[in-house]
């Protein structure tokens, strides 16, 4: 077998790939639904939504076929009385934190968290978080983000709430520099990068979200922080702002982008790289071993991605130079240019990118294409199933461990899953 | 504001959806914030439809907010028109759309599309998704039924002799609990009667057939939430009659059969003679016994709460020890049978009263919706499915009605298969150190991996509880352990009234035996 460290072959900054930019109809969701799996990694943190019935409804919808003891999430309904300014907003809001902190005299930190009833009507949460805190403290943390649909996408709803994380963490004591990994992994994949980062010797690393709401990670000058995801523009800015330095990679998905995150936080660290080699290289070997026997099933198969939560990009590249698929056109909901800069590098030359959406025009699109498989939300996936398509549905992406050497396979396996199942299904 | 961890209904436009998804050939265009389109997963996902809900929505963001969000509803309720070509265009705002008041119903009329445009206005900060389905399909029904009314005053024709009767099958929406088989069963039903279906709406009608309803003898209304308000004004302008009873249960539907005959003119003898139901013989045979004043817990929607109530106390044996709804337009009939089992009635949308109900009550099984799942697995109660809201399972592949005289067998099954059945009880209640037949246990026959916890003693003191704290002796405790643990959360509840009526500081092993002397059922 034939395994080598790849060099991202950085073409001379190649000119920006044109971008088709729709507006109309968008089939997402809101950043609201990041609350599904936020409130499983931070274990001791509530999210209260002040919203809409509508709100309260997304959300169950999401999250209610699990059946919970304790849900650590909830919605503050606003009625007719909170928007004719018959109760005072914010007299109502201590009502219902009040009671809501009795019932769960566990919580630690609780997120007030913003929909598009609350922003239209200019609920200021942000001070209603202040004062809450004051009340609280120290007892309990109060910190606000938006997850509304008319701000937010999906994704952003993690990147708004990390964002509002960054000021509440301590600042760094030492001098010492420090390595932060920002955006929410899978607990069995932030220990696997634990133990490489520990075996290329760089020791103090931290992630954001902890686990913990006690265990904020210190922020300081001496900070260089790594994406784990594409979406977390604004955390990024705000880290920045406490003087946290990016570190510029491709996301950890696949062998490739794995090792060039993992090189651009050994480079920043001076780790040398033969030391880099041979940590690296056997779960390189093992890896790529592992994704052998998806591409003979994927390569050559043309897919068609709608945008759904900015890791469309990423993914695409992964799908194209790891598994040799076609990309027909890669949707995404949003594009921040420099965080994908080295993802957009390698991408193919003529690739389709899409950001923003007007549903029907895609969906014509995709039709026209008839591609292999189609990666989209929920509210697609059957129907498109139904016209004869093969479909992936792309929540799971976000749901599922895909990030890092170990999980490399499991990532091209839900793309092959789908394809497998409609070779096999006789009736 | 509303302190929300679960919510038994949707916004209203939820509700209006619903009618929509589920008939043809009419297209809603909805102005509502991105992300509101997490609704389409609703039928795509948790009914499995294999088509996009016929819903436009507009999905405005902030920046739109800076401009024109009026024109950019009217692009989109033109390109649904030039897109789809539909019959009849629905327009109407979400929660978000509705407090930047651009209406949706003016705008469209602008555009002078060539089909009608029923606009319909649903408060979303005040009505729910029930309200908003009976709202849609009542203005629906007015706009495309009214235009063959016959004069005010005109009295029906009589039916020609020899031509049977029939009948509009009204209220089954995209969405519902087993409306898809409630239908099969009832229109096999009324076939045996010899009664014809006219139009069954809103599930599978298009405009067209909705502005035939007034052709029909007489309505069955099979969900009062849904179709109650749209029936009213088919019997003031049409002077259609329509059914009251649900059938649900075995006696419900006996009653529902004399009730369609009636207003058909037709014989119901036969069809009441050789209806096949399994419920009343399963339920007389001895194996069955031990249901006899199991203790329920009954919630839903007022329709489905009801007639379980009935059939859970007449065909079951059970005890209805608590019965509620979150339809408050419903409270009446709520109120009245509770009235019938003597217990309080509890009309909330509020999850958290519900649950502090529960609480209280210590039940020994709860009918109720996907919400009373997971109050049942905090504490550790035996839990069936009986009205919406529900997710995926309970739009099952299999014929599962809940009307009719299958729907009782259905019934039957679906209450009985959460108890501990009757040896591993008695067991239980001889022998409590077995290693594999633990107390507190889950019942054997639901297999390993539905290990639920089990709320014993005092987790959580509902407000109106017991007034004064009692200490427990500890014989008396460890004697209370002796009692199998499905019935010892009453009995500890009990026992602790008992010693604050009668002044005991300490609960002794007397006390506990006193009490149960006391409250022997």
């Amino acid at each position: 077998m034939n395994v080598h460290v790849q060099d991202c072959p950085v073409a001379a900054d190649v000119a920006p790939k044109p971008v088709r930019r729709e507006s109309g109809q968008r089939e997402v969701f809101c950043g609201l639904t990041g609350i599904v799996w936020l409130h499983r990694k931070i274990q001791d943190a509530f999210f209260l939504v002040v919203g809409s019935r509508t709100c309260a409804h997304l959300i169950q919808s999401a999250a209610g076929v699990m059946i919970f003891a304790e849900p650590r999430f909830a919605t503050a309904i606003m009625e007719e009385k909170d928007l004719a300014g018959l109760t005072d907003a914010n007299d109502e809001l201590d009502r219902i934190v009040a009671q809501l902190i009795a019932r769960r005299p566990d919580i630690r930190l609780l997120f007030l968290v913003g929909s598009c009833p609350s922003e239209v009507i200019k609920l200021d949460l942000s001070r209603a978080a202040l004062r809450l805190s004051q009340k609280f403290s120290p007892a309990v943390r109060i910190l606000n983000y938006s997850g509304s649909g008319i701000e937010t996408t999906f994704t952003q709803g993690e990147d708004a709430c990390l964002a509002s994380l960054v000021p509440a963490a301590p600042p760094t004591r030492t001098s010492e520099d420090q390595l932060l990994i920002v955006g929410s992994l899978a607990d069995v994949v932030e220990d696997q990068f634990i133990r490489l980062f520990d075996a290329l010797g760089i020791g103090r690393v931290q992630f954001l979200p902890p686990r913990k709401a006690s265990a904020l990670p210190a922020i300081g000058p001496n900070t260089r922080f790594l994406l784990a995801q594409p979406f977390l523009a604004d955390t990024a800015r705000a880290l920045e702002d406490r003087g946290a330095v990016r570190l510029a990679a491709p996301f950890p998905l696949g062998v490739e982008g794995t090792t060039a995150w993992l090189r651009a936080a050994a480079d920043a660290s001076g780790v040398a790289p033969a030391l880099f080699e041979a940590v690296t290289q056997p779960h390189r070997v093992r890896a790529e071993r592992a994704l052998l026997r998806y591409r003979d099933h994927l390569g050559g198969r043309r897919i068609f991605l709608f945008p759904d939560s900015q890791l469309e990009i990423p993914l695409a590249r992964f799908l194209s130079r790891e598994l040799s698929m076609q990309l027909v056109e890669v949707g995404t909901p949003y594009l921040h240019r420099e965080h994908l800069a080295e993802e957009l590098r390698l991408l193919p030359d003529d690739v389709v990118l899409s950001e923003g959406q007007d549903v029907d025009l895609q969906l014509d699109r995709c039709r026209m294409a008839r591609p292999d498989l189609v990666v989209c939300g929920l509210g697609l996936a059957n129907p498109l199933e139904a016209e004869g398509m093969t479909t992936k549905w792309s929540i799971e992406l976000v749901f599922t461990p895909i990030q890092g050497y170990e999980q490399a396979a499991d990532l091209a396996e839900l793309f092959a899953r789908p394809l497998v199942r409609r070779a096999k299904l006789v009736a | 504001m509303q302190l929300t961890v679960w919510t038994y209904e949707g916004p209203p436009h939820v509700g209006a959806m619903r009618v929509v998804t589920g008939m043809e050939g009419l297209h809603y265009v909805l102005h509502a914030p991105q992300g509101d389109t997490y609704a389409d997963l609703l039928f795509t996902m948790i009914e499995r439809r294999d088509r996009r809900p016929p819903v436009t929505y507009t999905t405005f963001s902030a920046r739109d907010l800076g401009g024109d969000t009026a024109e950019l509803f009217k692009t989109a309720a033109q390109n649904a028109y030039d897109r789809f070509k539909p019959q009849t265009m629905l327009v109407g705002a979400s929660c978000t759309g509705s407090l930047i008041q651009d209406d949706p119903g003016g705008l469209a009329r602008a555009l002078h599309l060539p089909i009608p445009v029923v606009a319909v206005d649903l408060p979303a900060y005040q009505r729910k998704e029930n309200w908003g389905a009976a709202e849609t399909f009542y203005q629906l029904v007015r706009a495309l039924a009214g235009p063959s009314a016959p004069a005010p005053g005109t009295s029906r024709p009589e039916r020609a002799a020899g031509v049977p009767a029939r009948c509009n099958l009204l209220g089954p929406t995209a969405l519902g609990f087993r409306h898809r088989d409630d239908i099969v069963e009832i229109t096999s039903l009324l076939t045996k009667l010899g009664i014809d279906v006219n139009v069954t709406a809103p599930m599978g009608a298009s405009p067209a057939d909705i502005a035939r309803l007034g052709e029909a003898d007489f309505n069955v209304v099979l969900y009062p939430e849904i179709a109650g308000q749209a029936a009213s004004w088919l019997q003031r302008t049409f002077g259609q009659p329509f059914t009251k009873i649900v059938p649900i249960g075995v006696s419900a539907t006996r009653e529902f059969v004399a009730e369609v005959a009636k207003l058909a003119g037709v014989d119901a003898s036969a069809t009441l003679a050789s209806a096949c139901t399994r419920l009343p013989w399963y339920s007389r045979s001895v194996d069955s016994t031990y249901l006899t004043g199991k203790r329920v817990f009954i919630f839903g929607d007022a329709t489905h709460a009801v007639a379980a109530a009935r059939i859970a106390s007449d065909e079951l044996g059970f005890k209805v020890v608590g019965l509620g709804t979150y339809s408050r337009e419903f409270g009446r009939e709520i109120r009245d049978a509770a009235k019938r089992y003597d217990v309080e009635p509890l009309i909330t949308d509020d999850y958290l009263e519900v649950e502090a109900k529960v609480a209280e009550l210590q039940p020994e099984l709860v009918l109720g919706t996907q919400m009373e799942r997971h109050i049942a697995k905090r504490l550790g109660v035996p839990c069936a499915v009986i009205s919406a809201p529900v997710h995926v399972q309970d739009f099952p592949a299999r014929y599962a009605p809940q009307m009719g005289f299958e729907g009782a067998n259905v019934i039957f099954d679906t209450w009985v298969h959460p108890l501990m059945m009757g040896l591993e009880e008695h067991l239980l209640a001889m022998f409590k150190d077995d290693f594999e037949f633990k107390d507190g246990a889950v019942p054997s026959h639901l297999g390993a991996g539905h290990s639920t916890p089990v709320a014993d003693g005092p987790v959580q003191a509902p407000p109106n509880a017991s007034n004064i704290a009692v200490v427990w002796a500890v014989d008396a405790e460890k004697e209370l352990y002796k009692i199998p643990f499905f019935v010892r959360g009453k009995a500890r509840r009990n026992t602790e009234r008992f010693a604050n009526e009668n002044g005991v500081a300490t609960i002794t092993i007397e006390t506990l035996y006193y009490a149960k002397a006391h409250y022997a059922r």
